[in-house]
């Protein structure tokens, strides 16, 4: 049993005009304790919404099905009330652009104290000392605590906004963009935590980036998602030295490399409307492999090999010969 | 017409060379701090942010230079003072030889003709109720230029096309809002070209661009100025796109260049240890390149209290008692070419 385990779970919203938009279809994946794993994708691929619904913070709006289970027990079936024992309790986020949204009238100590009295964890000096214990183990002196976000760098803010997640000790921690607005030392600093709580508290991380070199230095394993769904998962490593779909091998390919000297190549097009219903292989306007079967079938996520698994034809194409994801077509 | 002579005349002499499109030389620009009606009655001494403090380097036509750093390093500022969108309070920006940190301010219409810049954000840099072919003629109405209605609409035209937005037909009549990101800045591209720049300055162009499209737009930048004599100074933080895609790169610590040289040159063999430690901890894209980050501690440093000496010597991990002391100033690097120098007194 994995600590945290998502099957088939969608997740569709309701747009003014009556219809319906489909940002999450048919995503799973599990993890375990102290494991790593990044979602990366473009923007508005489902990847943010999917972990938002993980801690039952989809707006009214949304419908949800799948299932959700934290150490076995199911976060989702009774909404919001089996949702709420598990959130920060079992399963803590820290949101994409947290460092700008702490309290700027609270001393940062107050707002890991806040949680913690909320969820019944520790009251009063027991809290103020937790508070400062987790403030120490994200690399905040003790005595900090006790001032206001403004007196912090980003950095700084950035480390108390992960306290404030781990305030209820969380066994599974979702991190959207953790160090997006940050600068490439303070990156490094955030991630060497990131790694360093995952090792000593056997904290699964779910990584939330569209940044692919973050992932493959911080996560062992990583999903792709395209279009809501999942189109490739699998160890780091494998996904890039052999990808088996043609967007994680383009996505890869987009991305400059700092010794790197091929070409970097931009993804011509732009990814599917997610309100109306998508033919064949969502990917397949923008692909460079995509054949006759792409535009008629869309293809389902399945196993290519152990612990690898990909939704693209290309892999039946000749049954388990990689070469048909390396070679690029002629035009 | 135009203050700013052609630097041909200068070359059709024979005896000089052609001047940089862009020579930056001791440059500094400093913001006042308040201090406060207490400050000012007690007569507590101003204190200044000195966020360029002696920049120098030069930008050739048909060149792109990198200037990179990290956030309070002083790269947003040098790019408004080089624009004279901020006045410096020493040194001299010129711009084909011509001196433009002492032009008053009636003769700057012409220098922005010749030097525009490309911002962050795509999505708040462009009016969201201007059509693009009213974003793109815009400029030109502003300053006066490209002839009648249906002279400028061909304009237009050409500068969508050459901003790869194709066919133009297409996206003359759209508003930002149904464009996606890269298109919005290669919207606002179109606009700086129409008016015919010898200078772009990029500022961050790519960083709010999904992944997948940023390279089309650094590529478009690349062809730019690999096609006419426009030179291009971007501004970034993303060392991995800066050697992707520069000729040269700066790199920047506290309002100063501590080192450049050729992008490839300064990447793969960085003698000043800021860079080195810059260098370490940019994430690798290959899962097995995983490299012994060298992470600094200590804040960002802070551009009032500028350290003595070496002004990286109180985060630099290999730095000598000397370091406290002496100043050092960009010299040629031992093995390196001789574009390459750095400000340390160790190399």
């Amino acid at each position: 049993m994995s600590l945290l385990e998502v099957r088939d779970l969608h997740v569709w919203f309701d747009l003014p005009d009556g219809g319906e938009l489909h940002a999450v279809q048919n995503v799973g994946f599990s993890l375990d304790a102290g494991e790593r794993l990044g979602l990366v994708g473009e923007s508005g691929c489902g990847k943010t919404t999917a972990i938002l619904t993980i801690m039952g913070l989809l707006p009214s709006s949304a419908t949800v099905a799948g299932d959700v289970r934290i150490a076995g027990e199911s976060v989702l079936a009774e909404g919001e009330e089996s949702v709420r024992s598990h959130r920060w309790n079992d399963v803590a986020m820290v949101f994409q652009g947290a460092m700008n949204a702490l309290n700027p009238v609270k001393t940062v100590e107050q707002q890991i104290i806040e949680p913690m009295e909320f969820h019944e964890v520790a009251e009063g000096e027991e809290a103020r000392y937790e508070a400062r214990r987790l403030l120490e183990m994200v690399g905040i002196p003790r005595q900090a605590g006790g001032r206001y976000p403004h007196e912090f760098s980003g950095g700084m803010r950035q480390r108390a906004a992960l306290a404030m997640a781990l305030a209820c000790n969380p066994k599974v921690l979702l991190a959207d963009e953790p160090t997006t607005a940050l600068d490439v030392m303070v990156q490094a600093q955030i991630l060497e935590l990131l790694v360093g709580l995952s090792d000593e508290l056997g904290l699964a991380l779910v990584l939330v980036t569209h940044d692919l070199p973050v992932v493959a230095q911080v996560c062992d394993r990583a999903a792709v998602m395209y279009a809501g769904e999942i189109v490739e998962t699998g160890l780091v490593d494998d996904l890039f030295h052999d990808p088996r779909h043609p967007y994680t091998r383009l996505l890869f390919a987009a991305t400059p490399d700092l010794y790197g000297d091929e070409e970097v190549v931009s993804i011509p097009g732009a990814p599917p409307r997610l309100d109306r219903e998508i033919l064949g292989c969502p990917f397949q306007p923008r692909c460079d492999r995509a054949f006759d079967r792409c535009i008629r079938e869309r293809p389902v996520l399945r196993h290519v090999h152990a612990d690898r698994l990909a939704a693209c034809h290309l892999n039946d194409l000749a049954a388990g010969n990689s070469d048909v994801h390396r070679t690029r077509a002629t035009k | 017409m135009s203050p700013i002579t052609r630097p041909e005349t200068a070359g059709a002499s024979g005896a000089l060379v052609e001047p940089p499109l862009l020579e930056v030389s001791d440059l500094r620009t400093r913001y006042p701090i308040r201090r406060g009606l207490v400050g000012a009655l007690i007569r507590r001494p101003r204190r200044w942010v000195r966020a360029v403090d002696g920049l120098s380097f030069s930008l050739r036509r048909g060149e792109m230079l990198a200037l990179v750093g990290e956030s309070g390093c002083g790269k947003t500022t040098t790019a408004q003072t080089v624009l004279r969108l901020l006045e410096p309070d020493s040194g001299s920006v010129k711009l084909d030889g011509r001196d433009i940190t002492s032009l008053p301010s009636r003769d700057l219409r012409p220098l922005r003709r010749k030097a525009q810049m490309i911002y962050q954000d795509p999505y708040e840099s462009l009016d969201p109720r201007f059509r693009v072919r009213q974003t793109v003629e815009e400029p030109m109405l502003i300053h006066g230029v490209g002839g009648n209605h249906d002279q400028r609409h061909v304009l237009v035209v050409e500068a969508l096309t050459r901003a790869g937005l194709t066919p133009p037909d297409l996206f003359l009549d759209r508003y930002p809002h149904e464009l996606s990101g890269g298109q919005r800045q290669r919207v606002a591209i179109a606009a700086s070209l129409v008016l015919g720049p010898e200078l772009l300055v990029a500022d961050e162009p790519v960083s709010m661009l999904d992944v997948s499209v940023r390279a089309g737009v650094l590529t478009l930048l690349d062809q730019l100025r690999r096609s006419g004599t426009m030179g291009i100074l971007m501004i970034t933080h993303d060392l991995s796109t800066a050697s992707h895609f520069a000729d040269r790169i700066a790199v920047m610590y506290l309002g100063r260049i501590v080192e450049h040289g050729p992008a490839k040159e300064i990447v793969r063999d960085p003698k000043h240890p800021y860079t080195r430690a810059l260098l370490s901890v940019v994430p690798k894209r290959d899962p097995r390149d995983r490299t012994n980050p060298q992470i600094l501690t200590g804040e960002t440093p802070n551009p009032v209290a500028i350290p003595p000496g070496c002004r990286f010597h109180p985060r630099c991990p290999v730095a000598e008692p000397r370091c406290r002391v002496e100043d050092p100033v960009l010299h040629r690097v031992r093995g390196g070419t001789i574009e390459h120098e750095a400000a340390c007194v160790l190399v």
